[in-house]
């Protein structure tokens, strides 16, 4: 246990309520909760790279309006199991056996970037489990891919490829570095440039371990930004055409920010479920429950408050 | 010869690598150029045979056969999460092992065959694609939406999770023909991809159309790698 002068807090953020795990498939998925267990549930499914106690600040926020919130970490991050493999499919199923294992009845479902996408993966083909759905920057579009030519793409991809399986084949070898709270945070800084240093402080203290030699990120090492395989952002865009259900989505409009897809949106309206509410910010970057969590809670919770 | 059997590591888990036969030199390089091994990869639910197939006869190296992560004696992982980008690495792991190979590929090994020429050109000194379970995948787009959670599986082999993942992974034809362009621009062979399979799913098609890709009958697919120089048509 790291010594008090060690931790950190961050203005509105409150740990869970409760903490526990579900199962999926012999998997062990760490769970957090905020708010009233009797209240109604949302679930909140967190991007890549990340893990549920991002939502640190903005669950409370829903939770203190009278909604239990919960939210696991993918497999790979956070405190959940590490896996052999990993997949978008075997993420997608691992909510699913989330989602079931929590409630027979269907909830609301809000998930942010990667997490928003799997969802509109996991809905198309499973629309019982939730009665409205929200996403969060989480909607790759058909013009969301970089604009460049095929050559410079492939030559990208082999490099993925290589590099992928260099991985692979070094993973009993691989740990991740260990570094001061500030030397994490600062490591963190690139992939997200608009949340304050004090905010990326805070998340090494939930987010990493500490040992003799530091802190060190809790993700599986072996895990790396982007992945590999033929998967093309229209593909969700299937998905979200075929949802029939109350849905919220929130686009950030920020072109330079380095994560996300960067849809926009006359990308999405055409896609949009029947009476479906889209946001646009151009002034919030992707990681928008972050960087404005009082906004978005507050639309979230006018979204929720017209729910049926 | 009976089947040898060497375990490799996967992580923390083992692949199961079968010796199906010794090159005339007892597996050692004749200094020909041609002892390299050639190694067969499985169709979905297969595994490895258990002898060496008929149609290796003209090899003059080694004959190995790898079984994929959840299938014959290899281990098998909690939870899935299966994707032919991932078995890539169990044949890396073979090539990390034993050097250079010669690959022929039935169904679904077909298809990951074609992904490690692609991938690692140095070391695939040309590959067979040939008919086999899991040829097709998911198809060219993406198969009705269909999500299930099985409970924990109990390590038999061929794991359900690698069944129903195995076949619904999207194989467009313009990403097999990336992995084909990696080859050619990469490969010392003038021709490393020689397409037997008869049963042509949409990648398949795609790869046989190319001007650089020959067809030939298995055999004699195996055999056109002995001489690596093979004759482009």
């Amino acid at each position: 246990m790291p010594a008090d002068d060690q931790m950190r807090s961050y203005p509105g953020a409150r740990p869970p309520d409760r903490t526990g795990h579900i199962m999926s498939s012999g998997l062990r998925l760490a769970l957090n909760e905020w708010g009233d267990p009797s209240a109604p549930m949302i679930a909140m499914v967190h991007g890549g790279f990340d893990f549920s106690r991002t939502f640190d600040v903005f669950a409370p926020m829903i939770a203190d309006a009278g909604w239990r919130v919960v939210a696991w970490d993918a497999r790979g991050h956070g405190d959940s199991d590490h896996a052999h493999l990993y997949s978008w499919a075997a993420d997608v199923r691992d909510h699913m056996a989330a989602i079931t294992s929590l409630s027979d009845e269907p909830i609301v479902l809000l998930g942010h970037s990667k997490g928003g996408g799997q969802l509109l993966d996991l809905l198309d083909a499973r629309p019982g489990l939730a009665r409205a759905f929200i996403n969060l920057d989480g909607m790759p579009s058909q013009f969301s891919a970089p604009d460049i030519n095929d050559r410079e793409r492939r030559r990208m991809r082999r490099a993925d490829v290589a590099a992928a399986l260099d991985r692979r084949r070094r993973r009993n070898e691989l740990t991740r570095r260990p570094d001061t709270i500030e030397g994490l945070a600062g490591r963190r800084a690139p992939m997200n440039p608009r949340l304050s240093r004090e905010w990326l402080e805070y998340l090494v203290t939930v987010g990493a371990r500490h040992d003799a030699e530091g802190w060190r990120w809790k993700i599986d090492p072996v895990l790396h930004l982007g992945g590999f395989g033929p998967w093309r952002p229209q593909w969700s865009m299937d998905h979200l055409a075929a949802l029939d259900l109350p849905f919220l989505g929130v686009l950030s409009g920020v072109q330079d920010d380095p994560m996300g897809w960067k849809s926009r949106r006359g990308d999405i309206e055409p896609y949009l479920p029947p009476g479906g509410q889209l946001e646009f910010h151009d002034d919030i970057g992707h990681f928008l429950h972050i960087e404005q969590p009082r906004f978005i809670a507050d639309l979230v919770l006018d979204f929720l408050g017209r729910l049926p | 010869m009976s089947r040898r059997t060497e375990f490799l590591p996967n992580g923390s888990l083992r692949l199961a690598l079968h010796t199906l036969a010794d090159g005339v030199d007892g597996g050692a390089a004749d200094g020909g150029g041609t002892a390299h091994p050639l190694l067969l990869l499985h169709g979905l639910g297969e595994q490895s045979p258990a002898a060496r197939p008929a149609w290796t006869a003209a090899w003059p190296g080694p004959v190995l056969a790898l079984d994929f992560t959840g299938h014959g004696e290899s281990d098998v992982p909690v939870g899935g999460g299966y994707m032919p980008e991932t078995l890539m690495a169990d044949v890396d792991a073979v090539i990390a092992a034993h050097g250079p190979v010669t690959i022929v590929g039935r169904g679904l090994g077909a298809w990951i065959a074609l992904l490690i020429a692609g991938a690692r050109t140095a070391s695939v000194r040309g590959v067979v694609l040939a008919d086999g379970s899991g040829l097709a995948g998911g198809g060219p787009h993406p198969p009705s939406p269909y999500v299930t959670v099985l409970g924990p599986g109990d390590g038999r082999t061929p794991d359900p999770y690698a069944l129903i993942e195995l076949s619904r992974d999207v194989r467009p034809p313009d990403y097999a023909l990336d992995y084909l362009r990696f080859a050619l621009e990469e490969s010392e062979l003038e021709t490393p991809v020689v397409v037997a399979a008869r049963i042509r799913p949409d990648w398949l098609v795609a790869i046989a159309a190319d001007v650089s890709v020959t067809e030939a009958p298995l055999a004699e697919a195996v055999g056109s790698f002995v001489d690596p120089l093979l004759v482009s048509r």
